[in-house]
């Protein structure tokens, strides 16, 4: 019996004449994450990716692969018949055994789009539904809200049979809306911001601030760690490590305390401008959180906001904790966010920051000091580093 | 490297490494077997449970009683003290504690015992105001031997003597990780730990006063006469045995660095020394305001000096134990501690003092 795995389109499908390039990207991703779990051939119709393998993989793996790729609305594993319905009512004990044996209720849904078919979808059902009942005789039919629904679908090119439907983790191919600079400080917010514009389709790269002595190697090695998970949903990741520590000593030495984590955030966005302007990203993604801290007020914002020279995404802006950390969990980086390394951004914070800066006190502030020599300075130091899909090199939880 | 972290731990001596090498080659037995190669493992074993009882003792005659091996100090103090079958009744120990002994005292108390907890910050006479609190309802005095932040250290065979004078009845535990080898040191259940005098890491011992019952935490097929079940690491309890053997405290060499340091560091302004006169000289803590542990640290750190903020166990929180030496939690936040060997030199602390005023002229706000 042969299987093979559907990945059905989540918002693809609603795509009109574009909609080509949104089905090339995600097939490339795709192909990119079942590369190391074996050879299978791809083909696309009616809304739906067709992998079938080309020789004995684990379909186990290969679906649990295709579940952190966005794109795909639904995943479902078949298994493959002639358009013949005896050859399915034959075979369908066997292979539905696993999943309906401890099952309790069930019932059967028929799709037939190849119309020459001689039983129409509800005789489909029907039949369909005796076979499972003579196989399975403790089950019971429950047509609302069934434990497990059998599926059977008359495609051109043969009959698909499963009983199990994966929801997929929806969104856009990654790629399929450009690039974009991820300001990944080691906290739970930003990695959870990431992945929500790798869902819009962003490839997302990472930008880290360092300030040694003042933050340790290890401290950077979590922000690494947390790069390197998020490749499960981003792909292949790079990573820019920008040395902060001048800077950060100019603005303590030079600039009113209160205004001390304003004008770093506004040097932050200042040197994420040239990165994005020199290796051509699109946007800058940030973890804030509407006056989570008192960087993030309104007031705040419209400070860094002023700095940014391209979009600036804050996909978790209107979410509190308790949301954000769900997600944060989801995507497994809440463990490695909270161990206990100090980042950058609390090294100097002032006792009483200015909840409510305004711009103009900023950049009077600001004008204290000439930054831009050590703004070009830090980009010229900065390490770059690359993370692969389903590799782990760093070492650190 | 300059490693200054000795209370975190220690690096091997060559005694240990050697011992450790040729159990691994020689004396690979299970101490359980019947034949030849089992012997020569108990033996080894049995004449490093006498290095233990004459290490507790340092000087003064061995102690008597069983000594078993644990994986660490950890797994000792958790073996005494749920061990122990303490009947219900009042437990008095110290605000000092190492969480191995704290964390197990804090689950006696759910489970009904009362406690009490003395910091040396309120009392000119410790051992006194320990004894003091034993009454006839106590069961058991947990003090820790030196204390692993400050160095501070108790008289710890005046504090078991007085116990058993006001009541016989209650045990006394010693966790003694950061004392043994250094003072000596008397109880009915004594921690001790092999990391920390230059043996490995992954070996401990508890010893057990003649006469003292304990029941076992794991259990399994027996060993240590049914105290500790598990195979024996034998390799490891060889490297205890030589790394006891080779120690020595040097009182007076650590003195002469600690007065050495502490002349440099009153130099620095808003300094403040937690290390007081009751402590042992191989470990000195100090806070200098306005810079904060972790920077310091670092800073040390890129010229290769490896020193703690406060215990390494608690990584980054600001220590409670300080606190009981009536350290603000201001100045805890500043914590460095500063842990000798005997492999450390002058021109090891001179350096040391250089950097460390470099650092607050550079990082002081």
């Amino acid at each position: 019996m042969k299987e093979i795995i559907l990945a059905k389109y989540g918002e693809i499908a609603l795509k009109g004449d574009n909609r080509n390039s949104f089905e090339d990207m995600l097939v490339k991703n795709i192909k990119r994450r079942l590369k190391k779990i074996g050879r299978f051939e791809y083909s696309r119709r009616q809304s739906t990716i067709y992998i079938e393998p080309l020789e004995d993989v684990d379909i186990d793996t290969a679906v649990k692969c295709l579940k952190s790729v966005f794109g795909i609305g639904a995943i479902q594993r078949c298994a493959v018949f002639e358009k013949n319905f005896d050859t399915v009512a034959q075979n369908a004990g066997e292979y539905l055994r696993p999943a309906l044996s401890s099952a309790k209720t069930f019932k059967v849904e028929a799709k037939r789009s190849d119309k020459s078919f001689p039983l129409k979808s509800p005789d489909i059902q029907q039949k369909l539904g005796d076979v499972v009942l003579d196989n399975f005789p403790h089950l019971g039919v429950d047509v609302h809200n069934p434990e497990v629904t059998v599926r059977l679908e008359i495609r051109d090119n043969g009959a698909y049979l499963s009983a199990e439907r994966i929801i997929g983790a929806g969104g856009l191919p990654v790629g399929s809306s450009g690039k974009a600079l991820l300001m990944l400080s080691g906290g739970i917010d930003s990695p959870v911001a990431g992945y929500m514009m790798a869902k819009r389709g962003l490839v997302v790269d990472c930008i880290h601030y360092v300030s040694p002595p003042y933050t340790s190697d290890r401290a950077r090695m979590k922000v690494e760690a947390l790069c390197e998970k998020m490749t499960e949903f981003c792909g292949n990741t790079i990573f820019y490590c920008v040395p902060f520590t001048e800077i950060q000593e100019a603005i303590r030495d030079n600039c009113p305390e209160e205004y001390f984590t304003v004008i770093m955030r506004r040097l932050m966005v200042k040197i994420a401008n040239k990165i994005c302007d020199r290796y051509g990203y699109g946007g800058i993604i940030t973890g804030e959180s509407l006056a989570q801290v008192a960087s993030q007020t309104l007031q705040a914002l419209k400070c860094t906001n002023a700095a940014a020279e391209y979009p600036v995404f804050r996909p978790v802006i209107g979410m509190d904790k308790i949301e954000i950390t769900e997600i944060a969990r989801k995507i497994d980086t809440y463990e490695t966010s909270i161990l206990p390394y100090e980042d950058c951004c609390t090294v100097f914070s002032p006792k009483h920051p200015k909840t409510r800066p305004s711009l103009e006190e900023i950049l009077k502030a600001e004008s204290s000091f000439d930054f831009d020599k050590m703004v070009d300075e830090a980009i010229e130091k900065t390490e770059v580093k690359r993370f692969r899909y389903g590799e782990k090199t760093v070492f650190i939880d | 490297m300059i490693y200054l972290d000795n209370a975190a731990t220690t690096k091997p001596c060559r005694e240990c490494v050697e011992a450790v090498s040729a159990a691994m080659n020689d004396c690979y037995g299970n101490a359980s077997s019947l034949h030849k190669m089992g012997t020569v493992s108990i033996n080894l074993i049995s004449r490093a449970k006498q290095a233990v009882l004459k290490g507790l003792a340092l000087g003064n005659p061995p102690l008597e009683g069983e000594v078993i091996f644990t994986s660490g100090a950890t797994e000792s103090n958790n073996t005494a003290l749920f061990g122990a079958n303490l009947r219900k009744g009042k437990i008095v120990t110290t605000a000092m504690e190492h969480p191995s002994v704290a964390r197990v005292i804090d689950k006696l108390e759910e489970k009904g015992s009362e406690v009490v907890r003395l910091a040396p910050k309120n009392y000119s006479d410790f051992e006194g105001a320990l004894i003091d609190s034993v009454d006839e309802k106590t069961s058991l005095v947990s003090c820790m031997a030196v204390n692993n932040e400050t160095g501070f250290a108790v008289d710890v065979k005046r504090l078991y003597k007085g116990v058993k004078v006001k009541n016989p009845r209650t045990l006394v535990h010693i966790d003694a990780v950061q004392g043994f080898l250094k003072i000596p040191l008397d109880g009915d259940l004594i921690s001790v730990s092999g990391h920390k005098i230059h043996a490995s890491k992954g070996i401990g011992a508890l010893y057990i006063k003649k006469g003292v019952t304990v029941s076992p935490l794991l259990f399994g097929g027996g060993q240590q006469k049914n105290l500790r079940s598990g195979t024996e690491a034998v390799e490891l309890i060889a490297g205890f045995e030589a790394a006891i053997n080779a120690y020595r405290y040097d009182y007076e060499y650590f003195s002469a660095l600690k007065e050495k340091l502490l002349a440099e560091l009153v130099k620095i302004k808003d300094i403040s020394i937690n290390s007081g006169e009751k402590c042992l000289p191989n470990i000195v803590n100090f806070s200098v305001r306005g810079v904060r542990s972790e920077n310091m640290l670092h800073s040390l750190e890129q010229y290769d000096i490896c020193v703690s903020s406060g215990s390494a166990c608690s990584k980054g929180k600001t220590s409670k134990v300080l606190a009981a030496f009536g350290v603000s939690d201001k100045d805890a936040d500043s914590a460095v501690r500063v842990s000798l060997c005997h492999n450390n030199n002058e021109e090891e602390i001179a350096f040391l003092c250089e950097k460390i005023t470099e650092t607050v002229k550079r990082i002081r706000r």
